[in-house]
């Protein structure tokens, strides 16, 4: 963290994160500091907690000790719900959209939650243009425009990973949290996905959890490597990748 | 709990907006109210009081499966103490007309105001719950409910309390005309069906429905549904806490029996066996299962060997109840025209 | 109010929690394994009642009737399960209750066609009858007290059974994880029809031995079906040990509640109004005990499931 200048606040910092399953420590004093515009990566092999820590981030899960900054302010006790209104969004690893919707919907639904008034009880919500031109802009951007009117259970799942990131999008977030937004997507889908995260790149301050290391590397301005729960590098792509720790603590499984 | 199945009338309403698309998403209520409204001067042929007075009763109890189909449907919310707000209804009648209070002008909104508090106490608790903790916590209140109604030894306890009238309306007393109560509960449930239709489609609505698919997601975009679905509880309890007032009206009478949690029971079996999530498969459901009933109990005094068997097959046959049933025959119809 | 009469209340509290358990320990087990609501198992109870009525009846002693009605009620649960409940298994839990509320319906009426709609009685076995001193002036029912002790006997018999042996330890890990059990390779379907057996005859067990206490009546398991649903959500569902335990509490709170409940109202009312009021209101003690213990432990005393 050598290069981040102690006058700039920010756009996230962990300072001191903890969390244990019982005796199981998932999360081992993590600080981390992620700069306005930047896009984070954090890797790292399985089990290492990569999950649990964008839980905490979002607020899905609660954190033992430590505390999470937005923008200098303290998040650590708030909801996920109260986050997301405070600008941080996340995608989730599994597919978490309404499939009852239609990817329009789902992604209009997100910018209801932004508008608020969502105690009007009169009015077809499915035919307000204030809620469903900004949705559309969005489905325009990540590429499903297309597919709009369809149930979004019936998305490919290539389309329901572009379909998650739309709806992060739509909170219109200042920090956007990603985990593993390639899960389960093949060679072309992946394509379309790293294309489309190629064009948030600053827009957005963005932290990418990944396994996929072609994508973290072509993409990432910093990376940082957790392993059982503990931070053991952080900088630039390079950097990390001559880092004899890493390659310690990659070695057997796929090497960066 | 397992996520509820997606009835087929809930994918109609996505049909494109255009004329056609609204004559075929709205003919089923749109026909069953125009039977309704036509069904008056039918009954003039045979017995009136009798037909009127039953299918004015379906219609109360289609009121109460509408806002139960509200919450159970659209919000996934299974309350098993649904009856509670008939009675609460019930009792503002009684209890006040045993006052000397028979004006419905009062009377209709003491039991809203009081089926709403009872709904704002019990949801708030209850909806901390999840699942079949949920429906056992419902009921629970369900049961206090009851209890409670049993123990007022000063309107009649277990036995319950006889009304001396229907209630008045602003001092004039139209409702013992059956003609008139027929029309009027007709009109209420038009009205509550249309108001619970627009809150569906509404922001709130939609908040409501995608509470119910994925509470999560609802949160990963800045909604926390416990408000919402507290309102939605609320508004429920309400319009059952109206069918409560008619039921009573109707009947000349309420008892704790009103709220047992048979009763409780009986409205979810309306609601599921309609189809759930589309108002008017409430509507289906409760006719239904009270005309069944009837014809049923017309025939042999061991109706219920019938009823049983047909609700078991509706559910191992019928997928999405009443309205799925239907829904699949006219699309078998349609692939063979 | 004396001591003599609150221990006899709270022996007929613990009767009234072993009988509740009987029925628990299967409603939970299904409930627990099977992720199935059963609400016709309350029927399963009246059937058993019904059975050992007829069985005594036509043998003219309670044991026989006992013998036969415990494996006749097996067999009625096992041919229910194989006509109805495993097609539903795999449904939502909406779809079960309204199916399981068909049943209750129909089999309330069709005993009614078999037995006729008055009360059937059956007496207490001439071995059981009278009663005993169980202290100065404490005089008990003998067959209460036998009633008490084969519950507390077929508890423990149960936990050696779900604690130590194989299907047990299967039961254990079904309800708590169903999708595991079945990846071991476990045939889940036999699995499921051993434990809705064993259920429906523990129900139907608990109906044989009230048959001589109680009337045996249609619709008798209707309210103890509600009350068992109280006592399994209390234990946290899927847990033996937990619906042992909330089955004595829901008991005893009921049967003390309904005693003892008059007494403390009239340090605040006239004496025909606390008793008149007290009778109402007992009962609702334990859903009261069912909303506080939801309010501070949202998934029971002893959650099986993480």
């Amino acid at each position: 963290m050598a290069e981040m200048s102690g006058s700039e606040t920010p756009a996230l910092a962990l300072v001191d994160l903890n969390k244990a399953y019982g005796a199981l420590k998932v999360t081992d004093h993590v600080s981390l500091d992620v700069a306005t515009g930047e896009l984070h990566a954090i890797i790292g092999p399985n089990g290492a907690g990569k999950t649990t820590l964008i839980h905490q981030m979002s607020g899905l899960a609660r954190s033992d000790s430590g505390h999470i900054l937005l923008d200098g302010q303290d998040i650590t006790g708030l909801s996920m719900a109260t986050r997301v209104r405070k600008g941080l969004a996340r995608s989730f690893q599994i597919t978490s959209i309404i499939p009852g919707f239609t990817g329009l919907e789902n992604v209009a639904l997100a910018v209801q939650a932004r508008l608020g008034s969502s105690f009007r009880l009169f009015g077809a919500v499915s035919r307000e243009e204030r809620l469903n031109a900004p949705a559309r802009d969005i489905l325009e951007t990540v590429g499903l425009l297309g597919r709009a009117d369809l149930p979004a259970g019936l998305l490919s799942h290539g389309e329901k990973r572009q379909l998650e990131l739309a709806i992060a999008m739509a909170t219109e977030p200042r920090v956007l949290l990603l985990d593993e937004p390639l899960a389960g997507t093949g060679p072309e889908e992946s394509a379309a996905v790293i294309a489309l995260l190629r064009k948030l790149k600053g827009r957005y301050t963005i932290v990418l959890i990944e396994h996929d290391m072609d994508a973290v590397f072509a993409l990432a301005d910093r990376v940082s490597v957790l392993v059982y729960g503990r931070i053991i590098a952080s900088g630039a792509p390079d950097a990390v990748r001559q880092d004899p720790a890493v390659r310690e603590a990659y070695l057997g499984e796929e090497g960066p | 709990m397992t996520p509820l199945p997606q009835s087929p009338a809930a994918v109609e309403t996505r049909l494109p907006a255009t004329r056609a698309g609204f004559m075929r998403r709205e003919w089923l209520p749109i026909m069953l109210f125009v039977l309704l409204a036509l069904l008056p001067f039918a009954a003039m042929l045979g017995p009136e009081k009798y037909t009127l007075s039953l299918v004015t009763r379906v219609m109360i109890f289609a009121l109460a499966a509408i806002s139960l189909d509200l919450i159970l449907g659209y919000g996934a919310l299974v309350s098993f103490g649904h009856a509670a707000f008939l009675g609460i209804g019930g009792y503002a009648v009684g209890i006040l007309a045993a006052h000397g209070v028979q004006d419905a002008a009062l009377q209709v909104p003491v039991a809203l105001l009081a089926s709403g508090l009872f709904a704002l106490l019990t949801g708030a608790i209850s909806l901390r719950t999840k699942g079949v903790y949920f429906i056992m916590i419902t009921l629970a209140f369900g049961q206090m409910a009851f209890f409670f109604a049993v123990s007022l030894s000063a309107y009649g306890g277990d036995d319950g309390l006889t009304l001396a009238s229907r209630s008045k309306l602003f001092g004039l007393a139209w409702l013992e005309n059956d003609r008139f109560f027929y029309a009027l509960v007709l009109a209420l449930l038009i009205g509550c069906y249309a108001l619970t239709r627009a809150i569906v489609a509404s922001r709130f609505g939609r908040v409501i429905r995608g509470a119910k698919e994925n509470p999560v997601r609802m949160e990963a975009v800045g909604f926390s549904p416990f408000r919402y679905q507290l309102a939605a509880y609320v508004i429920a309890g309400m319009i059952c806490g109206l069918a409560g007032v008619l039921l009573a009206n109707q009947a000349e009478f309420v008892a704790p029996a009103y709220m047992a949690w048979q009763r409780s029971g009986e409205l979810i079996v309306m609601v599921i066996l309609g189809g759930l999530g589309s108002l008017h498969g409430a509507i289906i459901g409760a006719a239904a299962f009270l005309l069944l009933e009837e014809i049923l109990s017309g025939y042999t005094e061991h109706w219920k060997l019938i009823f049983g068997p047909f609700l078991v097959l509706v559910v191992l046959f019928a997928r999405g109840g009443l309205l799925g049933l239907l829904a699949r025959v006219r699309g078998k119809d349609r692939a063979d025209g | 109010m004396t001591l003599s009469l609150f221990l006899v209340q709270t022996l007929n509290g613990l009767q009234f929690g072993i009988l509740l358990f009987f029925i628990a320990a299967g409603l939970t087990l299904v409930f627990g394994v099977m992720d199935f609501i059963n609400l016709a198992h309350g029927v399963q109870y009246m059937i058993g009642a019904y059975l050992a009525a007829m069985f005594t009846a036509l043998t003219g002693n309670f044991f026989f009737g006992l013998m036969l009605a415990l494996p006749s009620a097996l067999l009625f649960g096992l041919l229910l399960e194989f006509l109805i409940f495993r097609h539903l298994y795999a449904r939502d839990h909406l779809d079960q209750v309204l199916a399981t509320f068909g049943i209750i319906i129909f089999l309330n009426q069709a005993v009614k066609v078999v037995w006729g709609a008055a009360p059937l009685s059956v007496p207490v076995p001439e071995v059981l009858s009278g009663t005993v001193v169980l202290m100065d002036g404490l005089l008990y029912p003998v067959y209460r007290l036998a009633l008490i002790g084969s519950g507390l006997a077929i508890a423990l018999l149960l936990y050696i059974l779900v604690s130590y042996t194989r299907i047990g330890m299967l039961v254990r890990a079904g309800a708590s994880n169903a999708p595991m059990v079945s990846a071991l390779g476990v045939d889940i379907s036999r699995l499921f029809m051993v434990v809705f057996g064993f259920g429906a005859m523990l129900a139907g067990f608990a109906g044989a031995m009230v048959a001589p206490i109680l009337s045996v009546e249609p619709g008798m398991g209707d309210n103890l079906l509600i009350l068992t649903f109280v006592v399994i959500v209390i234990g946290g569902i899927g847990s033996i040990r937990g619906a042992f335990i909330a089955a004595l509490l829901v008991g005893l709170v009921d049967t003390l509640g309904r005693i003892f409940g008059p007494f403390l109202l009239r340090l605040i009312m006239d004496p025909s109004a606390a008793s008149q009021t007290g009778r109402a209101l007992a009962p609702m003690l334990i859903y009261i005990l069912m909303a506080a213990v939801l309010f501070f432990r949202p998934a029971g005393l002893f959650p099986v499931r993480k």
